[in-house]
């Protein structure tokens, strides 16, 4: 950058070895990602640790692993809640369901799953499409401790007032509440649903190609990206997807300046629902 | 060195005034501007850019990620975002509020200031918390221009009392005034750049 000052290029080259040594001695691949949410995440963890330094992460990482494993949880863990964005789950309803019908079985990944409020409100809403006994919805994260939480299909108790207006708002026909049941100070959902729900560790930077996928959801995963690395989960994607899939993004994201732009038709513009054209 | 990067926050009355401010440039303003206005995070989708639109004569949209900053074009942090300057781009996120806030006004001038360093002038408006501060701080530390609406002119002083507190050093000017300040800084003027 013009202008940059001495500790500007500090702060970048110790940001380069801390990334570069994390992926050598834990494979987690960090290069890549934006580096303004990148370096306020590496700044939490360091003052978290009681550190001064870029550097001195970059050292208690290498000799301790329960500190990667505490990086790990502030890089990955994207805070959610179950049908975020109303509107989404509305236009799933109207505008993918009725295409996802046609298929005798249908696969869902849910691509960045995190501790799981996304997954499960997929399951509800297909299963109030009469569809969640033949999906399966894949619900895959790089963070196995987040994945836990979202096997487990336990959340927050106090959470469920706000849960039950966005499920309502999304157009939810039944009592919110008929879902789980109260387990001290949490609400557990039914097994049931989550017998739609297959948990897997997966690394979108890092790992390959799966299965073939009649939906992916990928919602506000990827603004943690560069642009770079979005072309190549996009790759990934295309990859992954069966005849005229579909593609779930969160709503302020875009695939207009991709060279995988041309690939996609909107099904929903505002809510960014593409069907690939081929 | 001229200023190629405007970044305003604000909070509790803000939308009357980045009205003011936005409606006060020019269609010829030479650069880029984003904006953290705090809202409720069901706040309707696109209103706040429809309601600036109509009252600008610079093109206003909210920000999609990794959009670019064009100069003349205001983008606004979409509601139950956090908004941060990538590079030449704009990027968004999705972690915690900050001061109860999301967008915070922090997280955006505080990645402004790492991304253009003296070329971005700050701008703290009217509210009712303390939210903007630190970032101004940190804009004013990397040598960028600090400014600060006249806390007797604000609806609300918090925001503006609490930026001048951590920026002592923050140019304090009336609400009228912040529009043709901002112009003199990106056309290069070094006067209107000291403090």
């Amino acid at each position: 950058m013009i202008g940059a000052d001495h500790d500007d290029a500090r702060e970048r080259l110790e940001t380069e070895l801390l990334l570069d040594a994390i992926q050598r001695r834990y494979g987690y691949d960090f290069r890549g990602y934006a580096i303004a949410s990148l370096r306020r995440r590496l700044w939490h963890r360091v003052y978290g640790e009681g550190l001064q330094t870029l550097s001195g992460l970059q050292e208690r990482i290498l000799h301790e692993p329960a500190c990667m494993d505490r990086l790990l949880l502030d890089l990955s863990i994207n805070v959610t809640e179950m049908f975020r964005d109303p509107g989404f789950y509305r236009a799933l309803r109207e505008r993918v369901i009725p295409l996802l019908r046609t298929h005798p079985f249908i696969r869902v990944w849910n691509a960045g799953c995190s501790t799981g409020e996304e997954s499960w409100s997929l399951a509800i809403a297909l299963h109030e499409e009469g569809l969640l006994e033949r999906t399966r919805i894949y619900a895959t994260d790089i963070n196995d401790a987040a994945l836990a939480r979202a096997s487990a299909g336990v959340f927050p108790l106090e959470r469920m007032q706000r849960y039950t207006e966005n499920y309502l708002r999304a157009g939810g026909v039944e009592a919110f509440s008929s879902y789980y049941t109260a387990d001290g100070d949490g609400a557990r959902f039914d097994p049931a649903l989550g017998a739609g729900i297959v948990v897997a560790q997966h690394n979108l930077v890092t790992d390959g190609s799966f299965n073939e996928f009649h939906l992916i959801v990928c919602r506000n995963v990827m603004i943690y990206f560069g642009s770079e690395l979005q072309e190549e989960v996009l790759q990934l994607f295309a990859d992954s997807m069966t005849r005229n899939a579909i593609l779930a993004l969160g709503r302020k994201e875009s695939i207009r300046h991709s060279r995988h732009a041309a690939d996609y038709e909107p099904l929903d513009a505002t809510e960014k629902i593409f069907r690939r054209r081929r | 060195m001229a200023v190629e990067l405007v970044a305003i926050g604000a909070s509790w009355g803000g939308l009357h005034a980045v009205e003011h401010v936005l409606g006060s440039l020019p269609a010829s303003f030479g650069a880029a501007v984003v904006v953290a206005q705090h809202r409720r995070a069901d706040y309707d989708d696109g209103r706040l850019e429809r309601l600036l639109g109509a009252r600008c004569s610079l093109p206003v949209a909210e920000a999609e990620d990794k959009q670019a900053l064009d100069p003349g074009v205001v983008l606004v942090a979409p509601a139950d975002y956090h908004l941060l300057v990538e590079g030449g781009s704009v990027a968004l996120s999705v972690d915690p509020p900050l001061h109860h806030s999301r967008p915070s006004i922090d997280v955006l001038f505080s990645s402004a200031a790492d991304a253009f360093g003296e070329r971005v002038a700050g701008v703290v408006l009217t509210g009712a918390n303390a939210d903007g501060a630190d970032g101004l701080a940190r804009i004013a530390l990397r040598g960028g221009t600090a400014i600060v609406q006249d806390p007797e002119t604000a609806e609300r002083r918090e925001m503006p009392d609490a930026a001048l507190a951590a920026t002592p050093g923050a140019r304090v000017v009336s609400l009228a005034e912040i529009g043709p300040l901002l112009e003199s800084l990106v056309a290069g003027d070094v006067e209107a750049r000291s403090l």
